[in-house]
This record gives structure tokens, C-alpha cells and sequence, in this order.
């Protein structure tokens, strides 16, 4: 039977299938951080088990890690107790660790890829939604809870239902200044926040068979943002180059194996999806959330939505509230919207493509006066790179705060938080409600746009700026 | 975790739509390492800022069913969004559609996640508003909550949830301990997994 390619990577890990039980997946590697494991080693600790197989764990200090003055201790003693108790435990149960300082450190969904960790066809999970991000490279990866992540240690599988299959077919070329952002941003506007439940997407199409890794794991990364279980695209030569000579990729004959069995990692002619989406690249513009949740988006030439003209009840109640906590008046162009703070980072948009395509458009401009530019590459790693490429004098010169690695002011676990009442321009993930600092507004939007509205000071695509 | 039958407590209603894990619990809570004790963190925002929301009513104070609605629990993965549910005294969460990794992380915790209907989800709003003390029963063995509208005639509805996850529930099975029973399938697997695959020790220099 022609089978996707999520059934494909799914039916090569099974571990056991009787009928009336979960099938037990056997999981290739687990991603740790600081957050989401302590209770699950405590677990262990209690039952007195051990982790089955540290070689095929990994873990980093990612969430609660300041980006400034990384070397000395973490004030927030919490903080520091959380990141203490994950140096305690790798240390115990032997896993490796990338702990801040070290040339290996970052956000977890950035330093699987950059190690060569990720590959395709691999089931990956990390205790951590946006771990759908390693679907870009044709693996099954997707995000768990704690008690799961101490299953997976303990025992290296998990009980797991068949995922439903959806597609999301996007063809056609995007405009200049139009990203992989714009294209995530308008499918969950599309489908919704929880629209995909129960689905793995995979991407699809010519536009995404065009894409760099680097955006193609932005576009996999937000899959969760649509309630996917993951989100996933063939590997193709783009994926294989992306990997060759990375620390953990395999070499030699070794690498031709692998390529060989890459190579078959595709969706069979007739395969049957539950689901299926299709969007023209070519019609998109860049994208801006003007709401609560990630599914709250417009092109931004357009304006702020009028909650009256919903007909659904239950949308037109979710879009009051949400523009209560904006501050929002319907009606507003978006390109009016003022905001106070540019983040330029995440698991979403911290890569080294990202940081390049925002330092091509402050290249000798200055940011505008009022308004504070972070940039927080998401790996040491890319810090590295962007700095041998001289991107942090860039970003400097324009007036950008160039920071050490970790998520940030993605969700404000460490000090770089919105304060109440300020708006951010935001280059991750999610909008909620104070996610990245108590009463902070978050606006959802990719590289570029960020950095032209740093460049103005309000929401702005990178188009308008030009001849500016 | 506790093993879960039958309930019977208070509704507290939650109109709401999309209330994503941040909601339930913000990131500034996740940084303890215990399992207990993140009540405190559970809706805080609202709690704090909303003097209408509907915990801060004090007829809705000891409700132990919480009904929402569609998409509740979307976003992060957190687990202390279960665990600060619990602790905050609720047994039972009542919605049309759940988002996938809560209603996993529900199950592995022992907070039952039912689906509902809309429409049911509506009548169970009205009755719980028209009298904040109606009692509710969620019946995991019977697959059906039973409560009484506006303390009139009893009304039950049946409600689906799968053999498998219902019976660990019901025996307040540890997942952990049931995968090790496989372990044989477990090593025989990975006597086939390719030599190439990648480990993450020992660590190679970039
Ligand atoms: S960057 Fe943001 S979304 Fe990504 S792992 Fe960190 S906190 Fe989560």
C-alpha cells in the first residue's frame, strides 16, 4: 500500500502493535533542557531506574539562560536551581550536556541540526512543543510532556497512537521579502490554532522543495502553532548538503548507506492524506499577527480586524478579548501599529540565514530611536558564525543589542522580558497573553519585516523601505 | 498517579476559547523542580487582572470540573499546565477539542480530559451558571456524566474514550512499568537499527 512519508519514518519504529494498545515507537534521540526534566529524573531517581540509552540523549541550557554576562552565575536563584539540577542529572545518569559557555550550547531545536544530530527519518522527541522543527529534515519529531520525556529515558520508546496525515501544498515562488514566516503565518491563519490536531503535517510543493534548511525548519517549527502533532518534509539534496561534514553525520560508507536509505524517504505516488491544504506562493505578502495566538494574522497592508463583522460567536468573542489585551483599535492599518521592542531570535527565526537576511537591511541604517532592537542568535554556534561574517558589527552599528545564545525573550524566563503595556515586534512563535513578559503585546512577524520596523519603528514590510 | 473512577463535584465555566498552556500557567512558574505546587501559577493572569474571571467568583471557588471552550490546552508542552490544574483542585477538564500534548500529558498525570460536543458544552455552561451548585458526575467506568439541570430531571451524557487509556486510568497504571514488560521487543529492535545512526556520545569536535 502506497504509504506518506510520516508512515514511512512511523512503521520503521515500531517496536511492538497489538490491537487494542498503543504501538510502542522507538525513539532514535532525545533532546533535554532544563525545564521540562527535573521531575522526570526525579521519577527515575524514585523508581530507581536508570536512562536506557544516555548515548542517544542530549541535553542544553536553553530557557532560563541570561544573555548577558553569561559567565558569571545566574542571578535568578530559580533559575540557577533549575539549571543546577540539570547539571546534577546529566552528570548522574551520564548524558551530555551543553552547558552555557560551552561552544555546543543553544536552543535546543537549533543545536540538533547544527551537531548533525537531526537526520532524516529519525523519530526525535524533546519535552518541548517546538520540537517539530527537526521535521524539516524528514524526521518524526514532536514535542512531549514530562512524564513522557521520563518514559523515553527510562525505556528509549513510547506508546503512541497512528497519527492522522495531512498536507499542505504550497507551489508557485515568493516575492522578494516574502519568507518561510509568511508561509507559516498564513497557513495557521488558514486551518487555526488547534486546525491540524491529530495530524502530522507534511509540507509539500514547489515553493517548499525551494527552500533552505534554515527555512524550512521555520515552517516546520510553527506545525505546532497549527496543532500538529509534527510537521515534516521530504529530505532532498538541499537536506543532504545541509548535513554532509557535521560533527555526528555519518562518513564514508557510512554517509552513502544513509543517503541511499534518505533517498527513499518520500511519499508514495497514491499515498492518501486525511487532510489537505493548498496555498500559492506567489500570492503571499508578508505576514503580521494582530492578536492573541499565532492564528490571529493578516498581510500586514491590511487592518486591524473588526470583531462586529464576525459571524462565528465564539471567533468574534476570542477576537474582543484579544484586542482588549492589545490595545487595539479595529480599523488601525497594521503599518501604524507602533511598537517599542524588536526581538530578532528563537528556535523560529534565530538561525544564521535569519540573522543574515536582518543585518542585509540594517546595513548602514540606524534603528529608530525609540525603539530597542534584541538580536539573540540561537545557538553559540551561530553567534560564532554571525560574528566571523561580521553580522554583529552590523547590528551594533545600527544600534541592535547583540546577546549571547538561548530562547530569551521568546517566552521571558530569563531576564529579557516586555514590560507590562509594551509592544514587541517578535521574530518567534507564539503571541499569547504575556509570553513574553506579564502585560507585554507580542506581534508575530519573520527576519525582515523585523528588522524594517526596528529601521521605523512600526510595523513595516521590507518592500516599503526601499528607496527610503 | 491516582487512579481515576468516578467524579462528582462543581463546574466552574470558562468561556473561553483557545486557552493555550501559557494561560494556564506562564513560564515564570516553570522553574521549580517539584511536581506539586504550582496552584499558585495555575490562570494567574486572569486571576490577578480580571476581577469578573470566572475562579475569582467565589461561587466557582471550589469547582473541581472545569469546563471550556474549543482547543483548550494549545501551545507549550508543559506538563505543570496538568499538574497546576490538579493542584488547583480540578479533577476533570470538559471541552470540545483539546490540543493533542495536553490531553497526552492529562492522561499520563490522572486528569480526565473529556470531549464533548459544543452544544453539550453550552448546556453544562447554562446549568452550572443558573446554579453554581449543581452537582456533576463523570462516570469513567460508565463513560457518561450525569448531572441534573436547574436541580430538575437528570440528564446524562455518554461520552467516548478509548479502552486502552481508559483502563490504565481506571487502574491508575504507570506507563513506565508497562513498557518494561516489552523490553525483549525493546532489544530486539535495536539489534536492527543501523550502525550509521547518530549518538550524541561520545562527543565529536565540530
Ligand atoms: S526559543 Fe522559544 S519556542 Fe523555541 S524552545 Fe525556546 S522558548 Fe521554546
Amino acid at each position: 500500500m502506497p504509504k506518506t512519508l510520516a508512515e514511512k519514518v512511523y512503521d520503521a519504529h515500531v517496536v511492538r502493535s497489538t490491537s487494542g494498545e498503543p504501538d510502542l515507537l522507538y525513539i532514535d534521540l532525545h533532546l533535554v533542557h532544563e525545564v521540562t526534566s527535573p521531575q522526570a529524573f526525579d521519577g527515575l531517581r524514585a523508581a530507581g531506574r536508570t536512562v536506557r540509552r544516555p548515548d542517544l540523549t542530549m541535553a542544553t541550557e536553553d530557557h532560563n539562560v541570561p544573555t548577558l554576562d553569561i559567565l558569571s552565575p545566574i542571578a535568578d536563584p530559580v533559575s540557577r536551581a533549575q539549571v543546577d539540577a540539570l547539571r546534577r542529572n546529566a552528570a548522574e545518569f551520564g548524558i551530555r550536556l551543553a552547558p552555557m559557555g560551552d561552544r555546543d550550547q543553544g536552543i535546543v531545536h537549533v543545536i540538533g541540526p547544527q551537531l548533525g544530530l537531526t537526520q532524516p527519518g529519525m523519530t526525535i522527541v524533546c519535552g518541548d512543543s517546538h520540537t517539530s522543527t527537526h521535521g524539516a529534515f524528514g524526521a518524526l519529531a514532536f514535542g512531549i510532556g514530562t512524564s513522557e520525556v521520563e518514559h523515553v529515558l527510562a525505556t528509549q520508546t513510547l506508546p503512541q497512537y497512528r497519527p492522522r496525515q495531512m498536507s499542505v501544498t504550497v507551489d508557485g515562488e515568493l516575492a522578494p521579502g516574502v519568507s518561510a514566516k509568511d508561509i507559516i503565518l498564513a497557513v495557521i491563519a488558514q486551518i487555526g490554532t488547534n486546525g491540524a490536531a491529530g495530524h502530522v503535517i507534511e509540507y509539500r510543493g514547489s515553493a517548499i522543495e525551494a527552500l533552505s534548511m534554515e527555512s524550512r525548519m521555520t515552517i516546520c517549527n510553527m506545525s505546532i502553532e497549527a496543532g500538529a502533532k509534527a510537521g515534516l518534509i521530504a529530505p532532498d539534496q538541499t537536506a543532504f548538503d545541509f548535513l554532509q561534514g557535521r560533527p555526528h553525520a555519518p562518513q564514508g560508507a557510512d554517509w552513502d548507506a544513509a543517503v541511499e536509505y534518505w533517498s527513499t524517504l518520500r511519499t508514495d505516488e497514491g499515498a492518501v492524506f486525511d487532510a489537505e491544504v493548498v496555498l500559492d506562493a506567489s500570492s503571499l505578502t508578508p505576514f503580521v499577527t494582530w492578536g492573541t495566538n499565532p492564528g490571529q494574522g493578516l498581510p500586514i497592508s491590511e487592518r486591524v480586524p473588526d470583531p462586529a463583522e464576525m459571524a462565528d460567536e465564539g471567533e468574534r468573542r476570542a477576537a474582543e478579548q484579544a484586542l482588549a489585551y492589545m490595545g487595539l483599535t479595529p480599523g488601525t492599518p497594521l503599518t501604524e501599529i507602533e511598537v517599542d521592542t524588536v526581538f530578532l531570535g528563537s528556535c523560529t527565526n534565530g538561525r544564521i540565514e535569519d540573522l543574515r537576511v536582518a543585518a542585509d537591511l540594517l546595513r548602514g541604517r540606524k534603528i529608530d530611536p525609540g525603539t530597542r532592537m534584541l538580536v539573540v542568535p540561537g545557538s553559540v554556534g551561530v553567534k560564532s558564525q554571525a560574528e566571523a561574517e561580521g553580522l554583529d558589527k552590523v547590528f551594533v552599528d545600527a544600534g541592535a543589542e547583540w546577546r549571547g545564545a538561548g530562547c530569551s525573550m521568546c517566552l521571558g524566563m530569563n531576564p529579557d522580558q516586555l514590560k507590562p503595556g509594551e509592544r514587541s515586534a517578535s521574530t518567534s512563535n507564539r503571541n499569547f497573553q504575556g509570553r513574553q513578559g506579564k502585560g507585554g503585546r507580542t506581534h508575530l512577524v519573520s527576519p525582515s519585516v523585523a528588522a524594517a520596523t526596528a529601521l521605523t519603528g512600526r510595523l513595516t514590510a521590507p518592500a516599503d523601505l526601499i528607496g527610503a | 498517579m491516582d487512579a481515576f473512577t468516578t467524579h462528582t463535584g462543581t463546574v466552574a465555566p470558562l468561556r473561553r476559547s483557545a486557552v493555550d498552556t501559557d494561560q494556564i500557567i506562564p513560564a515564570e512558574y516553570l522553574k521549580r523542580i517539584t511536581r506539586t505546587g504550582f496552584e499558585d501559577g495555575l490562570f494567574v493572569a486572569w486571576r490577578t487582572n480580571e476581577p469578573d474571571f470566572v475562579l475569582n467568583k467565589p461561587e466557582f471557588a471550589d469547582a473541581s470540573i472545569l469546563v471550556a471552550g474549543p482547543d483548550f490546552g494549545t501551545g507549550s508542552s508543559r506538563e505543570h499546565a496538568v499538574w497546576a490544574l490538579l493542584d488547583g483542585g480540578f479533577r476533570v477538564v470538559i471541552s470540545s477539542r483539546f490540543a493533542d500534548i495536553f490531553k497526552n500529558n492529562s492522561t499520563k498525570a490522572g486528569l480526565l480530559t473529556v470531549v464533548l460536543p459544543q452544544a453539550e458544552v453550552e448546556a453544562l455552561w447554562a446549568a452550572a451558571e443558573a446554579d453554581p451548585t449543581t452537582q456533576v458526575t463523570v462516570d469513567l467506568q460508565a463513560k457518561q456524566i450525569t448531572y441534573s439541570p436547574g436541580g430538575g430531571q437528570s440528564t446524562t451524557v455518554p461520552f467516548d474514550a478509548d479502552d486502552y487509556t481508559r483502563w490504565r486510568l481506571l487502574e491508575g497504571l504507570d506507563d513506565v512499568g508497562l513498557t518494561e514488560r516489552h523490553l525483549a521487543d525493546v532489544e530486539a529492535y535495536e539489534a536492527r537499527r543501523p550502525a550509521w545512526l547518530p549518538k550524541a556520545l561520545p562527543a565529536i569536535p565540530a
